[in-house]
């Protein structure tokens, strides 16, 4: 153990510690920046300076590593001043129209210019020019927000394993952007949207489309349908100052409904309906053996990057939409026919944690109705949004519930939201199906967690069935190498293109980095809906009865003809460059 | 910003393979991206994206990582020089006479930015550090010519002189 003193406190810590890491132990944090633990550690923004006793300048805490016998100062005059004159050479090149920015009073800029009594115009001058990216369905990037502390730029190329933004330039000249000066649109950007979560300030936000909504909203010949994701009620508290981790379903159907919505369904309903196309699907392959592994479909940025690095696999990939989609068209078939209304006359929107899902509703072959499936795609933080410019008190509604039919679902469709639960409700009802039995436990445990990938065994009958669930770019990488070298040994396998699954998606509130790197917000947010699960009491999709209904109605059997219409899509190859 | 200037790319299968050679030596070499890249100038004398996307695939990163460092290094083009490599001197004697203008102009009459080349490959624009005649200040270059003490007047007829 390192024995060092931090502004006069003793601390002992382990070798190799920093001194950002021995100061949060005695309750000191120390602002910062560009620093991510273990993604961004490059010590470039300064904002983390500190005095050492000793040192010939100040020191980078969150890069310095701490001595025996060292004496830290994290709070005297030249380091208050030094930040301060830091920051205010940041804000002399930052677009300050924080009025109305997209992150006004949840951004880290402006709670260390509020913090340090900034004056932001301390340095006028020129401002490196930059040009709006509007370019893809999802996303926006607007350099004149950019503070350059690459922390997006990590997270492409750490976490996600993509890397199509980098630094460009040089000093006075230096931004983000994408090779050639391309738009992100011509890049083999997967659309995930972890930027976003990792962004300081507003250069990185999703394209907004509540105008929209609002505009459907006021349209008297629209029937406006709204559906939402599971991940989504585990996270829209926190715009509204609940803790991380609160389930908010009730009142967020309640404000739904005092938004104007005509019905609020939920796609967890589809998620249940994707579990019996989708084990049907495998059971199928199984026996055919043929086109194994089967890959889950339900996570955009994850098929999008499929596209573009790995389209060999497209065989191996399940045909069946995405919940969101399969949602819009069984609104604009099923429910449009049996209540009437013209599928054009049907306005769909979908709220997601994600923003791959406002890239996903304008794919080719998504259009069962010969219209688009869903025609609006709100992020979770794009709806908290709509409620606060609504003035819907969000904290004192009352808990409200979904309409009939399609807002029925089980605790199988609720845990699609976290990584691994796709699986499960997969493994709930492909077993029973497979083996004319019930289940003794629900609960398929080894895929449950965090972890980047996940494998486990069960044996199913007569059969053995091996299968992987990986959360994160990264990991579904490593996936799809086993699966091209030949060693891959699973025969189903679940992938999410966010680290964590849909809980922590690109659309999902945005935490500050010292949250991040001290709270784990995805098991926090796992953990909601899972509990949902426990106290479902029904648990498997195949006991979903409005799905049951509308095989019975409409569809016939998992996998018919008319399913594989309405429920079922295609992929292409995308070229890199 | 975007760059103004599209020049199509003529390299040739001898230089591929040359390249490919290369990289097949740097491929597991810690920090083998930057000699890659010093070496795949030395064969092309620029590095388009044709180029840079060889690198890319071939030693596992991705194209804005190499377009990043061969954007942040003096040493790299992103264009080919042309026939007529006019370079004007930035250094702070040109500077304070007056070569800022200069180089404004020729940015102007040739229509390309610094470190691009004009679509017929006729002229390429570079500013440069102190080339040592501060004496002539303010001081051009169009191969090895030297034009000093000129103003953004002169420009179009010193252009001239090289036109077809």
């Amino acid at each position: 153990m390192i024995n060092l003193k931090i502004n006069n406190i003793p601390v002992s810590v382990e070798a190799g510690t920093t001194i950002l890491e021995a100061a949060k132990q005695i309750g000191i944090k120390i602002p910062t920046l560009c620093y991510m633990k273990e993604i961004n550690e490059i010590g470039a923004c300064r904002v983390c300076v500190v005095e050492v006793k000793g040192a010939r300048s100040l020191v980078a805490a969150c890069v310095y590593p701490v001595n025996e016998g060292m004496e830290v100062f994290t709070d005297t005059p030249a380091v208050r001043k030094a930040r301060k004159t830091t920051i205010e050479l940041i804000l002399s090149n930052h677009n300050k129209s924080c009025l109305s920015c997209d992150r006004n009073m949840n951004c880290e800029l402006q709670a260390l210019s509020y913090e340090y009594g900034c004056d932001l115009n301390a340095y006028a001058g020129e401002q490196t020019p930059s040009e709006i990216d509007i370019s893809t369905d999802y996303l926006v990037r607007d350099n004149s927000k950019c503070v350059l502390c690459r922390r997006c730029v990590a997270t492409c190329k750490s976490i996600q394993h993509v890397a199509v933004i980098g630094t460009m330039n040089r000093g006075f000249n230096t931004s983000i952007g994408c090779a050639f000066d391309a738009d992100l649109a011509e890049t083999s950007c997967a659309a995930c949207g972890q930027c976003i979560n990792v962004c300081p300030t507003g250069a990185l936000t999703e394209k907004s489309e509540i105008d929209n909504v609002r505009a459907a909203l006021a349209d008297p010949s629209k029937t406006v349908i709204v559906g939402t994701a599971p991940a989504v009620r585990a996270a829209l508290g926190e715009e509204f100052g609940y803790p991380i981790g609160t389930n908010v379903e009730g009142k967020m159907v309640s404000s739904l409904r005092l938004l104007g919505f005509d019905k609020i369904f939920d796609v967890n309903f589809t998620a249940d309906l994707t579990i019996l196309e989708e084990s049907h699907e495998f059971i199928e392959r199984v026996q055919a053996g043929e086109h194994l592994p089967l890959i889950t479909s339900c996570s955009p940025g994850w098929i999008r990057f499929m596209e573009y690095y790995y389209p060999e696999l497209i065989p191996n990939i399940s045909s069946c939409k995405s919940p969101q989609q399969m949602f819009g068209a069984c609104v604009k078939t099923y429910y449009a026919e049996k209540m009437g209304i013209d599928p054009k006359d049907i306005y769909v929107v979908s709220v997601m944690p994600c923003v791959a899902k406002k890239f996903e509703k304008n794919r080719a072959d998504q259009a069962a109705a010969g219209v688009q499936d869903v025609d609006a795609v709100l992020t979770t933080r794009e709806l908290a949004k709509m409620i606060k410019a609504n003035g819907v008190i969000f904290n004192q509604l009352p808990d409200g519930e979904f309409d009939a039919p399609l807002g029925e679902y089980t605790g199988a469709g609720v845990i699609f939201g976290a990584t691994g639960g796709v699986m499960e409700a997969a493994l709930r009802t492909a077993v029973e199906v497979i083996t004319g039995e019930k289940l003794d436990s629900v609960e398929f445990e080894a895929v449950r967690g965090t972890q980047g990938i996940k494998e486990a065994t069960y044996k199913v009958g007569d059969l053995e069935v091996s299968v992987a669930v990986a959360s994160g770019l990264e990991n579904a990488r490593a996936i799809c190498e086993q699966i091209k070298n030949g060693t891959c040994k699973y025969q189903f396998i679940e992938i999410m293109g966010c680290p964590g699954g849909c809980v922590n998606g690109g659309g999902q509130p945005i935490q500050s980095s010292f949250v991040r790197r001290n709270t784990d917000i995805r098991a926090l947010r796992a953990k909601v809906l899972y509990e949902i699960d426990a106290n479902s009491k029904v648990r498997k999709s195949h006991e979903n009865t409005v799905v049951d209904t509308l095989y019975k109605e409409y569809f016939g059997k998992p996998g018919s003809h008319k399913a594989h219409e309405v429920l079922h899509t295609s992929y292409v190859k995308r070229e890199k460059y | 910003m975007k760059k103004n200037t599209t020049i199509p790319f003529d390299g040739t299968p001898e230089q591929e393979q040359q390249l490919r050679a290369v990289l097949s030596k740097l491929k597991n070499v810690p920090g083998g991206l930057m000699p890659a890249m010093q070496q795949a100038q030395d064969i092309y004398g620029y590095l388009p994206k044709e180029v840079q996307v060889i690198i890319a695939e071939e030693l596992g990163v991705s194209l804005a990582e190499v377009y990043g460092i061969a954007t942040f290094y003096a040493q790299f083009a992103l264009y080919p020089k042309g026939q007529y490599k006019v370079a004007v001197c930035l250094g702070t004697a040109c500077y304070v006479k007056g070569s800022g203008e200069i180089f404004d102009e020729l940015s102007k009459q040739l229509n390309i930015a610094n470190g691009e080349v004009t679509p017929d490959k006729r002229f390429s624009l570079d500013a440069t550090r102190c080339i040592g005649c501060c004496g002539l200040a303010p001081v051009m270059t169009i191969n090895d010519e030297v034009y000093g003490k000129i103003t953004a007047k002169d420009v179009a007829g010193i252009l001239a002189k090289y036109q077809a």
